[in-house]
């Protein structure tokens, strides 16, 4: 069995937060601060001790490209730290298995006076790589920057697209067995995000290790085998990465995928219906957090009918994570024309393969009956649940060939008739 | 006609997307080694103060030094009105004005030489030691983003510090073979030996750079005490007058200056003038290779903490 490229054992680092943390001190200071406590006029400086990485251990094999997760302040930028030999661990043990490349900031070390031409070979050589290399790639790395036109200009007069554009065609050089990126497909427009995320798509593909931090859950899903998700110096979840980016976002939405209420006068509703369940299902019946864009889902919506009486049915909405409606469905079948029958209810709510957008999606689960002109609405749970519809990019969904994203909830596969006029 | 530049159309359509697919293969990531196990392998541990100096790392990244100082000397000349001509103007200058004021007015002594030579010849490695000492003991926090952003060996900070002023010193050395001539300066075979007495000044520079450096870190006020320390030890040096015309009680506390003893000697070996004397010597490289071992410990020391604290 290969020996894992990265493997991080209980992995801690501590910052003492205490009075002595704002910013910076003079000599002044520490001497006056010093004799003060000599002289007992006082206490020791109480320092807090927080944990920015706490216990973490993970491993990533060849090839593998493992993305991090988390809020801000989570860690994640604490661990890339200590992957990079920036800072050392407080505790714990990582070893890495051949030459480390690092892009924690587009553009570092770039010097506003030296020409872009100049810039590639200092930052080229900051980032590790050799001047025979350098010079090597250089021609790859100003066609791919694509500012051939600027190249000996000094980047004090680049636009701020230009110069992240030439900082990142740097970097997407580097040719280091482990390649470890913060957060920088953040800048740059959408055609040269776009680019980027190929060529960390073409670098996994020979065979280099990534690992991959980013607030994009698109690009981390997309691009990640493997994710975790970090929580306060923990790992808080960790496998699949379309699984993590779900529970991730789910818990950011503070609702998953299944409810159900277990005393039905807790339930949502009142004395004609109570509403028991909700889950949301693929087409074996199982309850997911994270569908694949090609396949069904069901939204399965369990209700009790108390009171005789009443036509009702149940109904959904669906809402992207911008807030934007994709769709409303109520059930047509006719047997809720008539008044429902005592008892307990399972509807399933079927949507489409290839009908919905990529994204976060939540879901309105709702009871009504017709009224005249509008819906008289029994029951109605806003956000009840929510699921993450992931696209795996293989050109066989909605969006064919496009590998960027639509806007809108929802993203149908029509039937498309064409012909030679 | 009309049918057919449809079909140069699509055609063309055609062949642009040919291209766009054989382009997007081409910028070619060349292939990783198959087997983990034989590629070197990084431990990162919550080590102690490291203190062992990591000689084989510190040579892979000797093109990183090179380049710091490479990216200094370039912007420092970039954007100057008469550029490279600043390294020799201001020994040039200072050495008038020292002439002017304490070969003429004050009438220092000077060894038999023109005070002019004698003073050029002690402010070239003077300025050299000068500026090492200050671009070291600025060099951590003036890279302070870099510092937060990326790994290197810290040791490069420093050592790329006196890179620079070394360029400078090449530089003003070619104004004092102007001056040899000039004022036909007799120079012996002991020229060659001149390197060694500026060794002796990159080592104590070092030292005492890599201390400053690193208080520099942390506390904001290293660069108001530089410049003020820099003054003081100019006149504790002997730049403007002789080493041997001071008390002679005085002398051991002098030699303990490493200062006293290289540019007693960098002038011996140019002019000829009295050689440093062996307490001079000794005392001089005694406490030159303790500053730079003392430098070396306090910033390898804090070094593994540089990025958390600056």
């Amino acid at each position: 069995m290969p020996a894992p490229i990265v493997r991080a054992e209980g992995l801690a680092k501590s910052y003492r937060i205490g009075e002595y943390q704002a910013g910076y001190e003079t000599i002044r200071d520490t001497i006056a601060h010093g004799a003060r406590r000599a002289l007992r006029l006082e206490h020791r400086p109480t320092y807090e001790q927080i944990w920015a990485l706490d216990d973490v251990s993970f491993e990533v094999g060849q090839g593998e490209v493992v993305g991090f997760i988390g809020r801000n302040g989570a860690g994640k930028s604490t661990l890339l730290k200590i992957l990079t030999r920036i800072t050392t661990p407080t505790r714990g043990r990582a070893e890495i298995r051949g030459r480390v490349g690092s892009i924690l900031e587009v553009g570092t070390g770039f010097h506003p006076e030296l020409t872009g031409r100049e810039n590639i070979h200092l930052n080229g050589t900051i980032l590790g790589m050799s001047r025979r290399e350098i010079r090597r790639k250089l021609p790859q790395i100003v066609d791919f920057s694509g500012i051939d036109k600027f190249i000996d200009t000094p980047v004090k007069r680049y636009s701020t697209g230009m110069y992240v554009r030439l900082a990142f065609a740097v970097a997407a050089h580097l040719d280091p067995e482990v390649l470890i990126i913060d957060e920088v497909l953040a800048v740059g427009d959408y055609e040269f995000q776009q680019r980027c995320m190929g060529r960390i798509e073409d670098i996994s593909n020979s065979g280099r290790t990534v690992i991959f931090v980013s607030h994009d859950m698109q690009s981390v899903s997309r691009l990640c085998d493997r994710a975790y998700w970090l929580e306060e110096g923990r790992v808080a979840l960790t496998g699949d990465s379309e699984q993590v980016v779900a529970g991730y976002l789910q818990a950011q939405a503070g609702v998953g995928a299944e409810h159900s209420w277990s005393e039905l006068d807790a339930a949502p509703g009142g004395e004609v219906v109570r509403l028991i369940s909700a889950r949301v299902v693929d087409d074996a019946g199982k309850t997911v957090d994270a569908v694949d864009a090609r396949k069904p889902v069901g939204v399965e919506i369990g209700f009790v009918v108390l009171s005789p009486g009443t036509a009702l049915f149940p109904k959904i909405k669906v809402t992207n994570d911008r807030g934007e409606i994709a769709f409303n469905a109520l059930d047509t079948d006719p047997r809720w024309h008539e008044p429902a029958d005592l008892g307990e209810y399972v509807a399933t709510a079927w949507i489409p393969g290839n009908f919905l957008n990529e994204g976060l999606m939540r879901v309105d689960v709702a009871i009504a009956s017709l009224g005249a002109p509008k819906l008289v609405i029994l029951v109605n749970v806003p956000r009840l649940l929510t699921f993450h519809v992931q696209d795996p990019g293989l050109g066989d969904s909605a969006k064919g060939l496009f590998a960027g994203q639509f806007r809108g909830g929802v993203r149908p596969r029509l039937e498309w008739t064409c012909v030679r006029a | 006609m009309e049918q057919r530049s449809e079909v140069g159309l699509a055609e063309r359509a055609r062949r642009q997307v040919r291209a766009r697919a054989v382009r997007r293969r081409e910028p070619a990531v060349s292939p990783a080694p198959v087997d983990p196990n034989e590629l070197p392998l990084t431990v990162i541990e919550a080590t102690g103060p490291r203190a062992r100096l990591e000689l084989r790392e510190l040579w892979q990244a000797r093109e990183t030094a090179l380049v710091f100082a490479w990216r200094d000397v370039k912007v420092r000349y970039k954007q100057s009105l008469i550029g490279i001509a600043w390294a020799v103007l201001q020994p040039l200058l200072t050495m008038v004005v020292f002439t002017i004021i304490f070969g003429k007015f004050a009438k220092f002594p000077s060894q038999g030489q023109h005070y002019q030579v004698f003073a050029y010849t002690g402010l070239l490695p003077w300025t050299f030691f000068s500026t090492a000492l200050t671009q070291i003991s600025a060099s951590v926090l003036s890279n302070r983003q870099l510092v937060q952003k990326v790994y290197f060996p810290r040791l490069v900070l420093p050592i790329s510090g006196v890179l620079v002023p070394a360029v400078d010193f090449a530089f003003s050395a070619l104004v004092l073979v102007g001056i040899v001539f000039w004022y036909h300066v007799h120079v012996e075979l002991t020229v060659l030996l001149a390197p060694c007495f500026l060794l002796l000044l990159v080592l104590t520079a070092f030292g005492v750079g890599s201390v400053l450096a690193t208080l520099n870190v942390r506390y904001r006020d290293i660069p108001y005490v530089v410049p003020f320390m820099v003054q003081i030890w100019l006149y504790l040096s002997p730049v403007i007058y002789p080493s041997n015309a001071l008390p002679h009680k005085w002398q051991v506390l002098i030699s303990l200056n490493p200062v006293v003893a290289a540019i007693t000697g960098f002038r011996w070996a140019l002019l000829g003038t009295p050689a440093p004397t062996t307490i001079e010597l000794t005392l001089g490289l005694a406490s030159a290779l303790v500053l730079v071992l003392f430098g070396f410990r306090v910033y390898r020391r804090a070094e593994s903490r540089f990025a958390d604290t600056i």
